[in-house]
């Protein structure tokens, strides 16, 4: 057993109001360059719909992830080693920018510049690489909202595996956003297809990067990506993905498509997975498989032999106590709603989702049913199978049973809790009927309804021990529960008696998951003033406002 | 032999040799991040299937000839049984046939840099002339080959530009070698050589970095994090900014692990 640490997510996909302010704030933050300007790290599709780049889930065109050999191996799907390199010259599967779309600016100019005419002046779409007028045609989210879908929506690879009649009535009954981000998968085909050897997986939290000056533009990672989130840049003529902000990340801060999602459905923490055991559970046999198999590779936190094996790995306490306190383990592995994204590509992602259950609500409040009872929801899910085989389709290479599990434990979670906020007494048969306990439901739904900042993100700080300590003149002693905690540490320099260091600027650093909570706790009574720039946004923490006047004092 | 054919058969290939391993070296340690393939296959496919493999492939058997025919003495070929005759034919024939891939290849990737708008636009100044002297080293070569192997008696330049090179190789330039050569063979050293000196500075440094090691390393890459804070590498110039009683604000000494 070798365990490794994997920074992971979880989106709750209910939770989804298709608003892609995650989109917006990720390409602010790393791709509004030129070069890539139709590069989006972070994208929402509609589905049903073809997605972006268009239509890449079919591997019969685009080759990517892994495939089983009949020897039981695992082999790029794009081919072997030798292939590769034969095929070097020019990549048989690279999508080219069509497949994205061409980007485009207006002619803005023409607004203002224009000499006066009849006709009102227009701006006229460019093209950001050619500088020409273009007819803009397709972009990353053209059939949003199912926009035009009666024209595209049958070429959906997940629909096109469903019959006749799904592809039909389909439109009329279920619609959901899926918001993606690069995988940062156990066993990245990227990675295993990239020749120079330029991307890699961090050991320390699994996050897989490309090394920007190792990157010799072979641009096999871009084909070899199931999921292309692997891009070329067609300025630098490098290879660039989603870093799943590492920079942040290694402060102990959310990413920031989870800092800013409107839904509040995103949710990041660790988990420790076996690396001695993902390539077996990779190539086993059955598709539908595969789902177990790589549960089987997440290791359980609690157990002492893993502890110790993390430890004499190297890996600190408070990685293993975050790993402890993962939202991720939970919904992966306590309630189990949470599915993996196309398990069949066999690259083990670490981006699972949620299944949405809205839709099948929906559709039975639209024929006048009550949405939340219990056996309207149960009936609803087993007998609507189009979208539960579509969601099969997305999250479990096709097996309907764990989507029916899931989105029945999402099912009682409604109806249990809208008896407690009724007023009604709980109904325990409810959790039982799905394998849970009342309590659990609870638990469940306080992650999942409620889901507070900080329980969504329990990530703990990349260890620079000795900057950390420099930076934040923290005491040896002050760590968790030791005599020195609650020191000046993370909230910038401030001692909780509210007095500044003299001479300390202000740090740099800003809240770990341990901090975010000393921020925002107001049964902490402090004076002194709080640096704005580290406020999450929430609430009004201590040292906000001045104190309040002592009437008859002085100001 | 006088000032020019020195100039021409021994200084010029020494500085052209010079510039570029310099050039090499001096661009690996300063522009790594520049340091790519210059991939255009995102903004066109078409031409680029059938140009770009046509060109590569029949330019390696061009290079493998090379080899065969210029560094590796004659007698030598002979020891292992291929005599002259057998040369001859197998150079003029399968060289022939390497060199019509390649210019095929060469003139479909031409005429896409032209035609295609989105490659011509991001086509720079170096990369036009590389192609100049790319161009005229095959065009040589090839009117070399047809003129004097296929329509020809044949020339046999293994008596003269190959211990030529051979002599450069071992710093003991021999200047008279290169004096009767054919006109369409001194011309192809020529732009070769003036090719060579240019290399480096062109997109043509992709081809140092043939990555070959894939064949031998296993699958996934791991690395473990750089141990200084922030996304990129102090950068001479660049220090961190200094707090009074605080020393090496860039250099973390890894401390274990708790
Ligand atoms: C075996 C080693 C080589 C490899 C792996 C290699 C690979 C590549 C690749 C991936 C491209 C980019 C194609 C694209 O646009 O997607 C390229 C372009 C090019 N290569 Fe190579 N190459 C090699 C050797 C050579 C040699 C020996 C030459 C010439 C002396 C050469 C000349 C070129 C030229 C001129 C282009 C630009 C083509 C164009 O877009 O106009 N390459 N090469
Ligand atoms: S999803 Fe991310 S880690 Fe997985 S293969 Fe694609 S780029 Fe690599
Ligand atoms: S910001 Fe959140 S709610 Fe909005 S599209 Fe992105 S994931 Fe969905």
């Amino acid at each position: 057993m070798r365990v490794m640490a994997q920074m992971s997510m979880v989106m709750n996909l209910d939770k989804c109001i298709g608003c892609h302010t995650c989109s917006v704030t990720c390409k602010q933050t790393w791709t509004n360059r030129e070069g890539v300007e139709y590069v989006w790290f972070n994208n929402v599709e509609t589905r049903p719909g073809l997605g972006y780049p268009k239509r890449y889930e079919d591997q019969e065109q685009w080759k990517g992830g892994w495939v089983r050999t009949k020897r039981g191996r695992l082999k790029l799907k794009s081919g072997g080693r030798l292939k590769k390199l034969a095929t070097i010259f020019s990549n048989p599967d690279l999508p080219t920018i069509d497949d994205y779309y061409e980007p485009w600016t207006y002619d803005y100019d023409m607004l203002t510049k224009a000499p006066q005419t009849k006709a009102g002046p227009v701006a006229r779409p460019k093209s950001l690489i050619t500088g020409e007028n273009m007819d803009i045609k397709w972009s990353g989210n053209w059939d949003d909202n199912l926009g035009g879908s009666q024209e595209t929506a049958h070429e959906d690879p997940i629909l096109a595996h469903m019959s006749d009649h799904v592809r039909m009535e389909f439109e009329n009954t279920f619609m959901f956003y899926l918001p993606r981000i690069c995988e940062h998968c156990l066993n990245p085909s990227c990675v295993s297809a990239c020749p120079s050897g330029a991307m890699y997986k961090r050991e320390e939290d699994g996050i897989v990067l490309v090394d920007q000056d190792a990157c010799r533009g072979w641009r096999m990672c871009v084909s070899s990506c199931p999921y292309k989130k692997v891009y070329f840049n067609h300025k630098t003529n490098k290879a660039e993905k989603c870093t799943l902000c590492y920079p942040l990340i290694e402060q102990g801060k959310p990413t920031i498509c989870s800092e800013t999602c409107v839904g509040r459905l995103r949710y990041l923490g660790l988990m420790l997975y076996d690396a001695d055991r993902v390539l077996e559970a990779a190539s086993v046999e059955d598709e539908h498989e595969l789902l177990d198999a790589q549960r089987s590779v997440l290791l359980d936190p609690f157990d002492p032999e893993v502890i110790a094996t993390a430890k004499a790995g190297g890996m600190a306490d408070d990685w293993i106590e975050a790993a402890q306190a993962s939202p991720i383990y939970k919904l992966i592995h306590d309630y189990q709603v949470a599915l993996p994204l196309h398990p069949e590509y066999r690259t083990m992602p670490m981006v699972w989702y949620i299944p949405p259950l809205s839709p099948v609500v929906d559709i039975i409040s639209n024929t006048g049913n009550d949405g939340e009872e219990i056996r309207n929801l149960f009936a609803a899910i087993d007998k609507l199978r189009i979208p539960v085989e579509y969601l099969a389709g997305l999250f479990t290479a096709g097996d309907v049973a764990p989507i029916e599990k899931s989105l029945k434990k999402l099912a009682a979670m409604r109806s249990y809790m809208r008896d407690i906020n009724l007023g009604n007494p709980a109904n325990e048969n409810i959790a039982n009927s799905v394998g849970m306990s009342g309590e659990q439901i609870e638990a469940m739904y306080r992650l999942l309804a409620i889901a507070k900042y900080e329980d969504r993100y329990v990530i703990p700080k990349a260890h620079v021990e000795s900057a950390q300590d420099l930076e934040d003149f923290a005491c040896s002693l002050n760590t968790d529960g030791g005599p020195g905690m609650g020191g000046p540490g993370e909230t910038g320099g401030l001692r909780k008696t509210g007095r500044r260091v003299p001479g300390t600027p202000v740090a740099a650093t800003v809240e770990s998951f341990h901090s975010l909570k000393n921020l925002t706790d107001p049964s902490e009574p402090g004076e002194g003033r709080m640096n704005l720039l580290n406020w999450d946004g929430k609430g009004i923490t201590n040292g906000m406002f001045p104190p309040p006047a002592v009437a008859g004092g002085t100001a | 032999m006088n000032n020019l054919d020195v100039l021409i058969w021994v200084a010029f290939p020494y500085a052209a040799a010079a510039s570029f391993f310099i050039g090499h070296i001096i661009r690996y340690r300063y522009d790594q991040y520049g340091w790519t393939s210059r991939s255009s296959q995102t903004y066109e496919n078409k031409w680029l299937r059938w140009g770009s493999p046509l060109f590569h492939y029949g330019m390696l058997a061009v290079i493998a000839g090379h080899i065969i025919g210029l560094l590796i003495p004659r007698e030598w070929l002979d020891f292992i049984g291929i005599d002259d005759h057998i040369y001859h034919l197998g150079a003029t024939w399968l060289g022939t046939a390497a060199a019509a891939i390649t210019v095929i290849g060469m003139i479909l990737l031409l005429i896409r840099r032209g035609a295609v708008k989105r490659v011509f636009k991001v086509t720079t100044t170096m990369d036009v002339v590389m192609y100049v002297f790319l161009f005229a080293t095959i065009a040589f070569g090839t009117l070399a080959v047809v003129q004097f192997q296929v329509l020809g008696a044949g020339y046999d330049y293994r008596g003269s530009v190959s211990p030529w090179i051979r002599s450069l190789i071992l710093m003991q330039p021999n200047v008279a070698l290169m004096a009767g050569v054919p006109l369409a063979f001194q011309l192809h050293v020529i732009t070769a050589t003036a090719l060579f000196a240019i290399w480096p500075f062109t997109r043509l440094i992709h081809v140092l970095s043939v990555p070959i090691w894939y064949l031998f390393r296993p699958y996934v890459v791991y690395r473990s994090r750089d141990k200084h804070l922030g996304a990129r590498k102090p950068r001479p110039g660049w220090e961190r900014s200094v707090r009074p009683g605080q020393n090496e604000w860039a250099e973390y000494p890894h401390k274990e692990k708790v």
